[in-house]
């Protein structure tokens, strides 16, 4: 049914169309609205046969998720920011016993300093963990991303991670179909466990394993990503004959057919940068965009065919890998490693903790990478002028102060002076 | 795609306008986008929502820097933010109050517009009268469907029905229609 509906909201209930059975959660923005519309949906019984837990903590949150897949119940979780980092220990441990947890991830920045918009550090600070994760580009996919992300867990047994741009998608009201129940029912079958605590027929889960049998673990962990890989793609297709949409897959492309520069993204900023490309198009410019959706598992080869013919590729990320650069350009590098004749990688920065990313500065930087090209990461809209006073300061002044608040006072004196 | 700016203070429903006016667009069929500024909202602080509408899928999700339209919530705002920044040549704006433009010290931003393009609307004594709160942002709804043309009032009014309970939504709906009625009644007197 077409509803004119929040993020958060279609979201909530395209997840109570998948019949979870238990939901815990605790309650951090950007996420709140997702378990706030679940939990009401529980409680008026729209969601029939459903536990929601009050935890104390994420780190709770996840290890009674972690209790309640064991058991054999389809569970489901959201959390954000440092809300993830918080029960990151839980998050190892539910990838490492395969339990196929769905997680939605409101993406938000990491402090310090605190900020609560959005970024993707926190999925990229646990992108290693063993949790697949699948970044949606619009609210219509965010919804669409749960239905198809519990069939993929449960295939697998292993969690999926719904990343969802915190507040641009999670507070955006705009239009989403939300699926009907028979058509969700068809599409996704009752959880079957391939591991179940029960009293009947004991088990134990979790045992300590030493060097003889850990790799091996941990390979068989690799080897079950790497059969996502084929399942995510059929799995896209299966939900398009049923539901009439793209969602989904492992990336797809945009307009890059013969396109010189290939732009590379993930998240609600594909949107942005498709309008950007359709206007640098109607100049003449040879451009395109992949729009990657699975970030884990990381889609080399299907990513290595999409860009090998491309002179730049050019990588647009929420986040930032202090002392590296960009995780994502970092991959993307891994998916052209020893391909022939390989395009230049060329890599942004853009919109941490919040800063919108705009047509106009995407418009500056992807004409940069034709006219004058850089060496490492470019930051977008990067405001020199604060960081040279900045540094000048911290040269000169040994007890120079927190850099926070510094460039604070630097901003509003700024503002000050473009007032008078 | 018509862009439109909310300006208001923390508490008077800028948000919920927004989202108010996505709906009533989208039930005429159209595209439409709403999303708040993402601050941490408290009250009294200035707060800016906005809202795109098209007659095609919407992807752009950048702030909207050229509104078509400006609706001002507060008017002591223009003290303390610069709300005019990046209104279109053509575009049009509607501030709630009861004073007129000129005694608002708009009369330079009022003159790069069109004419009939700038309105002042006294929305918050309006949702008195029929909310029993100074809630402008339905009245303004109303009186931006006559004002632009954009969207409907039917439209705005079955919007208002679906945010709120019964009560209130009825009570809304009559402030939208008695500010479409004031608009209506100004252009008929120019």
């Amino acid at each position: 049914m077409l509803k004119q509906i929040e993020g958060s909201r279609a979201m909530a209930e395209a997840i109570g169309l998948c019949r979870p059975e238990v939901i815990c959660a605790y309650p951090i923005t950007p996420q709140t609205h997702i378990v706030e519309g679940l939990g009401e949906m529980v409680r008026t019984g729209d969601i029939a046969n459903c536990e929601f837990i009050n935890v104390e903590s994420e780190f709770a949150a996840l290890s009674v998720a972690i209790g309640a897949s064991a058991a054999g119940a389809r569970a489901y979780t959201a959390t954000a920011s440092q809300g993830l980092l918080y029960m990151a220990e839980a998050v190892y441990n539910a990838a490492g016993l395969g339990l196929p947890i769905v997680m939605t991830l409101g993406n938000r920045a990491i402090g310090a300093p605190i900020n609560i918009w959005n970024d993707h550090s926190d999925a990229m600070a646990v992108c290693d963990s063993g949790w697949m994760q699948l970044f949606a580009e619009t609210n219509q996919e965010a919804a669409d991303l749960h239905i198809q992300a519990f069939r993929l867990a449960e295939e697998l047994s292993m969690p999926v991670m719904v990343c969802v741009d915190g507040f641009i998608l999670t507070h955006a009201v705009e239009r989403v179909d939300v699926p009907e129940q028979a058509d969700v029912d068809a599409y996704l079958p009752p959880y079957e466990p391939v591991q179940v605590l029960d009293p009947r027929d004991p088990v134990s889960i979790g045992a300590m394993v030493g060097p003889e049998a850990f790799t091996e673990v941990r390979y068989l962990q690799h080897y079950k990503q790497t059969l996502a890989l084929r399942l995510i793609p059929e799995f896209a297709a299966e939900f398009k004959a049923r539901f009439g949409r793209d969602s989904g897959g492992l990336l797809r492309s945009y307009r890059s057919g013969d396109a010189d520069l290939v732009v590379v993204a993930m998240g609600s900023v594909n949107g942005t940068i498709k309008d950007t490309i359709d206007e640098m198009r109607a100049d003449g410019v040879k451009i395109g965009l992949v729009t990657l959706v699975s970030f884990r598992p990381f889609p080399t080869a299907a990513l290595r065919d999409e860009l090998m013919r491309a002179r730049h590729v050019v990588v647009i990320e929420k986040s930032l890998a202090v002392g590296m650069g960009g995780p994502l350009a970092n991959n993307v590098d891994l998916a052209l490693r020893n391909v022939r004749g390989a395009p230049q990688v060329h890599s942004v920065i853009a919109g941490l903790g919040g800063r919108p990313i705009t047509r106009a500065a995407l418009h500056r930087v992807l004409r940069q990478v034709l006219a004058q090209p850089w060496e490492g990461s470019h930051f977008l809209d990067l405001n020199e002028a604060i960081i040279a006073k900045e540094l000048h300061h911290v040269r000169k002044v040994r007890r120079s102060g927190p850099t926070a608040e510094n460039l604070l006072r630097r901003l509003g004196e700024a503002a000050e002076h473009s007032v008078v | 795609m018509f862009q439109v700016r909310f300006h208001g203070r923390g508490g008077q429903g800028v948000v919920t306008a927004a989202e108010m006016l996505s709906v009533a667009a989208f039930l005429e069929g159209r595209h439409a986008q709403a999303f708040p500024s993402f601050g941490s909202e408290r009250m009294g602080a200035p707060v800016v929502s906005f809202c795109r509408i098209d007659d095609k899928e919407i992807r752009l999700r950048e702030p909207i820097l050229e509104p078509d339209a400006l609706i001002v919530q507060d008017p002591t705002l223009f003290k303390v933010v610069d709300v005019c920044q990046g209104l279109k040549p053509s575009g049009y704006l509607l501030v709630n109050s009861n004073r007129s433009l000129s005694e608002l010290h708009l009369d330079a931003v009022v003159g790069r517009l069109p004419v009939g393009h700038a309105l002042a609307v006294p929305a918050s004594e309006l949702a008195l009268q029929h909310v029993g709160r100074p809630l402008p942002n339905a009245a303004l709804l109303g009186a931006f469907a006559h004002l632009t043309g954009i969207v409907g009032l039917k439209s705005i009014n079955a919007a208002i029905a679906e945010a709120f309970a019964r009560k209130i939504a009825d009570a809304n709906i009559a402030a939208a229609t008695a500010a479409y009625n004031v608009v209506a009644g100004a252009a008929a007197a120019a």
